[in-house]
């Protein structure tokens, strides 16, 4: 075995390592620059709308945040399915907190708007700074208070 | 903001079970290029051992798939690929330091191992179908890990291996319960800080900008700091004890957000490590290695000098930028080639560029081990996620830290590539976990059956 061919061999077999890494970091570029498989089916369907898929009607939130307590920085798509917040372990926020109630609120979708319901908890759920007293619906950025967790909605 | 892109792929998702299948199979056949690599390095031709090693790993880690791909669908695509990669990479070497020291280095039964260790990969997916079963097991596990550590001290069953105290044989077989004791630690302190955070992030008073605790709230820091110093001196083993202090802290931050913990934790460590290094000469012995490692009447020592990090920074110096080129280098010049300093061997061959690639792919597990504790719906999994990461982490760092000479040297496994069988069950439990948390967190959320939405259908 020449030491050129070795020399050839040992190059490759860095350069393959590397090449390793980087298909690795492709897979996850979805995470770190926002979902090729978004970005598909934008594409697939043809004419107009390019860059908002599914094109929910303008200023329809699309995703739920939490801005405030031990949780901030927490996102939940939403999707058509209602969203549960409390303590309980089933719930689609589950919150670790005192003030929350186990089936604290929830946030469902109704012709086009999200409208939040207090499920009956103990210490309350506030929209902006009244308390929600029967099924309200919910505008963007609109600060929702649960216990010390704040959630809001964001397109 | 990635939190952001990661969600939005729930609903048309991205399992990425093809990628995933795509990216094992290169890892795979990345590890044979490297046995071929290192045969044509030695003798000039490819290695007969290579199909079996090849493929003996390729259908383990087939078999992993298939159980990853029926237990937790939802599971990130990239973690077992990339720990494929780093234990294949660690039977090359350690089957390349076979063939320089046949006597201590054995590919053959850490083959072994990793199959058994993907077999308890598959058993805890398997059995732990809610990984917030653990939650409820807290102090159990808070038991389970201090018995586990204390273990190799009793008489009998502990034994003593090259100075440390951290060995239980069992019939034929020496286990280090240490190392399963971390995974049952840090399933404590998770469940731990869940229930006690608020008091730790809340109370307290503020001086200048920081804001201390109470003083009753630092029991637990000092019990954990009495633990692992107890570690330090009653077994001998820097490395353990300062991953175990380490991860406290570290998880403390994470669920408390207060920087004062981490400058007392910090405080507390350094104070430890000092007076341990004035009373307990084996500790002292590192320190002095550290500072001065290339000083003649150090090196010359006969045991606890500067013999073994100088003849491993003498390898990576060698290996240079490129590396020798794999089977080319001489890891038979470096002391526990194939444990502790499997690293500095690795750095000899593979070069600079090698080691940058090798540090990435264990970046990159951790990465999607952070991830998952973002992406998590649950405090409890969200520390859980965050400490398995870190302490994987933080013992790639304590390691290569430890034989490039940044921090003191301790004796800590390079995880999935040092030989060893504890240390690469324990991680491929840890990698189980991580798994089916990941798997938790990326499943799209439970469908409503009716309109009303109140009942709702959970996938298991």
């Amino acid at each position: 075995m020449s030491e050129l061919t070795l020399l050839l061999i040992r190059l490759a077999f860095l350069a393959v390592l590397w090449f390793f890494v980087i298909a690795a970091v492709g897979v996850i570029r979805t995470d770190l620059f926002g979902s090729r498989t978004a970005a598909q089916v934008a594409v697939r369907k043809p004419a107009k709308p390019s860059r908002q898929p599914a094109k929910p009607k303008k200023g329809e939130p699309r995703q739920l945040v939490v801005t405030g307590g031990p949780l901030q920085g927490t996102i939940i798509n939403l999707t058509e399915t209602p969203i549960t917040i409390g303590r309980a372990n089933d719930a689609t926020l589950v919150l670790s907190d005192d003030y929350a109630s186990s089936r604290h609120a929830r946030l469902f979708p109704q012709d086009g708007q999200w409208i939040v319901e207090d499920l009956g908890s103990t210490n309350g759920t506030y929209l902006d700074r009244s308390k929600v007293t029967r099924p309200t619906p919910v505008h963007l950025g609109q600060p929702i208070r649960i216990g010390k967790t704040v959630i809001e909605l964001r397109k | 903001m990635s939190a952001v892109d990661a969600a939005e792929a729930i609903p048309m998702t991205a399992k990425r079970r093809g990628a995933q299948l795509v990216m094992l199979a290169f890892a795979v056949a990345i590890v044979m290029v490297a046995y071929a690599n290192v045969g044509l390095g030695k003798d000039g031709k490819v290695p007969a051992g290579m199909l079996t090693y090849g493929l003996g790993l390729g259908g383990v880690m087939l078999a992993a798939y298939l159980v990853l791909a029926r237990f937790a669908p939802w599971a990130d695509p990239l973690v077992l690929p990339l720990v494929t990669l780093v234990n294949g990479l660690g039977l090359v070497m350690i089957y390349r330091i076979e063939q320089a020291v046949p006597k201590l280095a054995s590919a053959s039964t850490q083959l072994f191992w990793t199959a058994l260790g993907v077999v308890m990969f598959s058993v805890t997916l398997i059995v732990l179908r809610d990984h917030r079963a653990l939650q409820r097991m807290t102090y159990t596990a808070g038991f389970v890990g201090l018995g586990l550590l204390i273990l190799p001290l009793l008489p009998f069953v502990g034994r003593e291996i090259n100075g440390a105290r951290i060995w239980v044989s069992v019939g034929g077989f020496s286990i280090q319960p240490g190392e399963f004791a971390k995974l049952a630690l840090v399933i404590f302190f998770a469940g731990y800080l869940v229930a006690k955070r608020d008091v730790l992030a809340l109370a307290g008073r503020r001086l200048l900008f920081i804001d201390l605790p109470r003083a009753r709230d630092l029991g637990p820091v000092l019990i954990t700091w009495v633990v692992s110093v107890g570690v330090l001196v009653l077994e001998k083993d820097l490395g353990t004890s300062l991953l175990l202090f380490g991860a406290f802290i570290a998880m403390l931050y994470i669920a408390t957000q207060r920087t004062s913990w981490v400058l007392i934790g910090l405080l507390l460590f350094i104070g430890g490590a000092g007076v341990a290094g004035a009373l307990f000469s084996h500790v002292g012995a590192r320190f002095q290695v550290w500072l001065d490692p290339s000083s003649q009447a150090l090196y010359d020592l006969p045991f606890g000098g500067s013999y073994q990090l100088m003849q491993g920074l003498f390898g990576m110096g060698s290996g240079g930028i490129l590396g020798t080129g794999l089977g080319q280098g001489h890891p038979d010049l470096i002391p526990l080639s194939f444990s502790d300093f499997i690293f500095s061997a690795t750095g000899e061959e593979l070069g600079l560029t090698g080691l940058m690639a090798l540090l990435m792919v264990y970046a990159l597990v951790v990465e999607r081990g952070l991830r998952t504790a973002v992406a998590a719906r649950d405090p409890f999994s969200k520390l859980l996620a965050g400490g398995l990461s870190f302490i994987l982490a933080w013992q790639v760092f304590i390691i290569v830290g430890g034989v490039t000479n940044l921090i003191p040297l301790t004796g800590l496994v390079t995880p999935f590539m040092s030989q060893g069988g504890s240390a690469l069950l324990a991680n491929w439990i840890l990698i189980a976990l991580l798994v089916r948390m990941s798997d938790a967190a990326r499943r799209p959320p439970p469908q409503a059956i009716q309109d009303e939405g109140l009942t709702q259908v959970f996938k298991r």
